[in-house]
Formats: C-alpha cells, structure tokens, sequence
C-alpha cells in the first residue's frame, strides 16, 4: 500500500500538492502501525463455517483481516473489531472522499452506499460491511468522467468549501437510483441526514433536480 | 481506549451464552447508530459487540390480521415505512419511523435499538404505546412478555437483564375504525432529538363515539410517559375540540419536563398541549378513513 502511494507522489512530476504529501505521510504512519502490531493476535473476519457447537462462535479480537467489496474491487484491511468503516475506508485504504466531521451520525459527511441505501459509515463497523456492496464517492466517477449527479454538482455550483459535497453526491445518487423523477420535497427528504455548513442548499437541491432530468434523457 | 471484541452469532443460544459470559460488558448491537458512538466516546463501557443482525428472529417482520404485527429486535427503521400495509394498518408508527434521523439513519437504526437505548426522546416509543405494544424478552430462564411503557426505567436503563435480550416487539392488530399518529416538535426541520414527542391512538364505535384511546409523551418525563388517565378520558366522549382539549391538558398536567438545550419547562408543556390536540384530529380522520 505504502509502495502505491510513494509510486502517487512520484508520479507528480515533482509537483507534490499539500494533499499528496499528507497521504503520503500517512500511508507512512499507516505501515508503522501494523509493523508494529504484526506480532499481535489476526483474526480472519471472513465469514466462518458454522460452528460445531453453541459455544464455538468466533469472538473477533485483536487485529482482524476484513474483506469489503469497495467500489467493485474486493479490498482487505487489518483492523480492529471496534474501527468504523469511515475509519478503514480513510486510515487503511486510501479512501478519503467520505468525510470525517462529527463522527457520530449527525452530518452526513461520511455517507456511503451500503447495497444501494445511503449509510452513515462513521456508524458501521467495518467487520459488519463484509460481504455488502460498498460504493464510495470514488466509486461514482472521476474527475474525467464524473457522473450525472457529479456533473450537476459542477455546473450548478452546488458547494462551497466542498467538505460536505461527498456526503450530498451520494445521498443524491442514492435518491435518483431509486426515483428517477423526484419532487423538491424528495429531495430535500434524502438530503435531510447531510449538513452544509455554507448553506448553499438551494443549488444542492437545483443539481439533483438537474441530474434526475439528464438522467431521464429530458 | 481498551479492546472490543466482536461476535456475530446466528442462533439465540449462541448470543445468550456470550451474555451470561459477559454481562453488561456485552451489548447487542442492531443497527449501531447509538452503540457505536456511545463504545467509541466510552459512554458505554463494552467488552463484547454482540451482533444480532444474523439471528432468523431478531430480523424477522411480519403482519398477520388475526397475529398483529412482529417486529424483530433488529429490523430498521426502513423496513416498516417500506411496506406498504404494514404502514397502512399502523400509521403512526409509520410517522415515528419516518423522522427518526435521515435516510440513512433509517436504514440502519432498529425500532428495539430505540427502545433498548431507553432514550427519554425516542421517537418510536411513544407510537409503540399507543398501539399497546409488548417487548418480547428472553433468556437463560425462558421468555417473558412488558408492556413497552414498563420497558424503560430511566434514561438509559430498561428492565433488561444483563443476560436478556430484547428478541421482537408485537404489537396487536387495532381494532376496526382506528386510528394512530405520532407528532413531535423539534427545533430543526430534521436531524433532531425531540423537544416533546406525542404518539396517540383512538377507536371509534359504530356510532362515531370514542370508545378509547391511548396517549404516549416523549421528552417530557425520564423515560417515555404513558398517560392512561388522558386516553380514558376520551372514552365515552365524541371526538370534539372540547374533549380533545380535555385530553390535551391532563398530558399536559401529568408531564414534567426540565429545562434543557431543546427547550424550557414552560415550553415543553406548552408543546404537549398542542401536539396532543393535534395527533388526536390526525388520528380521528385516520379513525374516520379506516372505516
């Protein structure tokens, strides 16, 4: 992992942005850490065979090798039983468009899909998210080929600072796969659980309009 | 920041042992939405996450006319206001379900992780009462049945014992010509704790009179309020302005609020009142629509 990310800051013709370095660095501190706790006990989280008697059923402890399924690609991190999903997707996998802010389900920063439903993923343990689909706001488009809902976002100016903007993609993205002609009102229901402190609602709300109707080939 | 282990049993026995094993160091985790905080910030001193989510009967939701409804411990929010006759035969669960959190919060969230976490302010616990809902528990010693407005005994605390578990809710089939609904003030338009939360429900006779009625207050009491002597006094009486005003006072009367964050003293009663009031006339024409 850490090889991946100095091949990153390599590959920047020498222009290492502020972001860059600090992922770097972090992957750096990240690779100590499980050193550091390799001789610890690992449990594998993967789901275990049925257990023989009543008493056989697997405490996970220590550090525990989780497999998720991210953006499609099947992914593996070691953890603890206790770390979030937001934590696993930010500190081992090199996921950082959910955000973390208030960390205890009030902003929506860290919305992901969980099998199509927008989660809170500050509020899920990564243990509990193996063997769903987990789609991350990197999982929707790139900046070279952004989806509709990203789209909308840029040419409606939906932000601001931008911190929130992860969060609001994807609960947006989560209402359109589910209702391809939503009302103001539905919108404004499935962005109740995001926060923008900026306050630039209203273009939220016209970009998810926007997208339902390119989206609908209107 | 001590370790916490985790443990995903699929049978009831399974989860029944880690809990003799662990006591109140264990917790069943549902939905997490309280759990998962309360362990992270050490609210909740955890040994053992137990996760109910791969026990048959903790996720188990079903609607049988001549049964009632059943609600596993760990079913969320999202499945009850998904279904459609489940939220047509209890609209003001329905209205309860629907505004705790957002979206994605009510994927997750259970309607037992609300009762368990003995939350004064729990949205759902009001429209439980009002329906005459009945907590399911079991353990070591076999299962027993409580009146939901008997669960919880003060923030935080129900009558769960360290080996119990909450396994389903039930809550029996209304009679014909009934209605339910659940309002709540809160300061935001979302995302909120409640300042008062109100969950009422009424039946009518053949004749349009009230022949009962259940009223349930949220935020107002240190634990969710049951105010018998509010529903019964609608028994006998038409459903006027007069007697729901009536009603609306003795909760009113019977609420003791304190000053917090949300709201003052003055305030919260004030809220009862009108809430009152108005989850009854919601209720009334859903009585009325019911037939």
């Amino acid at each position: 992992m850490s090889e991946e990310k100095n091949d990153r800051l390599e590959s920047s013709n020498g222009d290492v942005s502020r972001r860059q370095f600090l992922k770097g660095l972090g992957g750096g501190i990240a690779v100590t850490g499980v050193l550091a706790t390799a001789t610890e006990t690992e449990t594998e989280a993967h789901p275990a065979p049925e257990p023989a008697s009543a008493s056989a059923v697997q405490r996970l402890r220590g550090k525990v090798r989780v497999r998720l399924n991210i953006n499609g690609q099947e992914m593996t991190a070691l953890v603890e039983p206790r770390t979030t999903l937001l934590n696993t997707l930010r500190d081992h996998l090199d996921l950082t468009g959910a955000k973390k802010v208030c960390d205890r389900g009030s902003c929506g920063c860290c919305t992901v899909l969980v099998n199509d439903k927008p989660v809170y993923s500050c509020m899920m343990l990564a243990v509990d998210a193996q063997g769903k689909k987990i789609t991350t706001v990197e999982g929707l488009g790139t900046p070279e080929k952004m989806s509709p809902v990203q789209e909308a976002f840029v040419e409606h100016d939906a932000l601001m600072c931008g911190f929130c903007t992860p969060g609001f993609v994807v609960s947006c993205t989560a209402l359109l796969q589910k209702n391809r002609n939503p009302s103001l009102e539905d919108v404004k229901k499935a962005c109740s659980g995001n926060v923008c402190r900026c306050g630039t609602y209203p273009h939220i709300f016209e970009a998810a309009l926007a997208a339902a109707k390119k989206m609908r080939g209107a | 920041m001590h370790a916490i282990q985790y443990a995903a049993p699929r049978t009831l026995q399974d989860a029944l042992e880690i809990l003799q094993e662990y006591g109140a160091k264990a917790r069943i985790l549902a939905g997490g939405t309280d759990l998962i905080v309360q362990a992270g910030t050490g609210a909740r001193s955890v040994d053992v996450i137990v996760d109910g989510k791969r026990i048959p009967e903790l996720m188990h939701l079903a609607f049988d006319p001549a049964d009632g409804l059943t609600i596993g411990a760990a079913v969320p929010c999202c499945r009850i206001y998904e279904d459609p006759q489940i939220s047509r035969r209890y609209p003001g669960l329905a209205d309860a379900v629907s505004i705790i959190g957002g979206m994605a919060i009510q994927g997750r969230a259970s309607v037992g992780g609300n009762l368990c976490n003995a939350s004064p302010a729990a949205d759902s616990v009001p429209a439980l009462i009002a329906y005459r809902a009945t907590a399911l528990i079991v353990g070591p010693k076999g299962e027993r049945e409580v009146p939901v407005e008997r669960f919880c005994t003060a923030p935080g605390r129900t009558v769960l014992g360290e080996d119990e578990l909450l396994l389903s809710l039930h809550l029996p089939t209304p009679p014909p010509r009934s209605g339910a609904a659940y309002l709540r003030f809160i300061p935001r338009n979302e995302m909120d704790i409640a300042e008062v939360g109100v969950g009422v429900s009424l039946t009518l006779d053949e004749q349009g009179t009230i022949s009962g009625a259940r009223i349930a207050l949220a935020a107002v009491a240190p634990t969710p309020l049951f105010v018998p002597e509010a529903g019964d006094s609608l028994a006998g009486s038409a459903p006027t302005e007069e007697s729901f005003r009536r009603a609306a006072q003795i909760a009113r009367d019977a609420s003791r609020p304190i000053n917090d964050i949300r709201g003052t003293i003055e305030h919260r009663k004030h809220l009862v009142g009108v809430l009152t009031r108005r989850a009854l006339e919601r209720a009334l024409e859903r009585a009325r629509q019911a037939g």
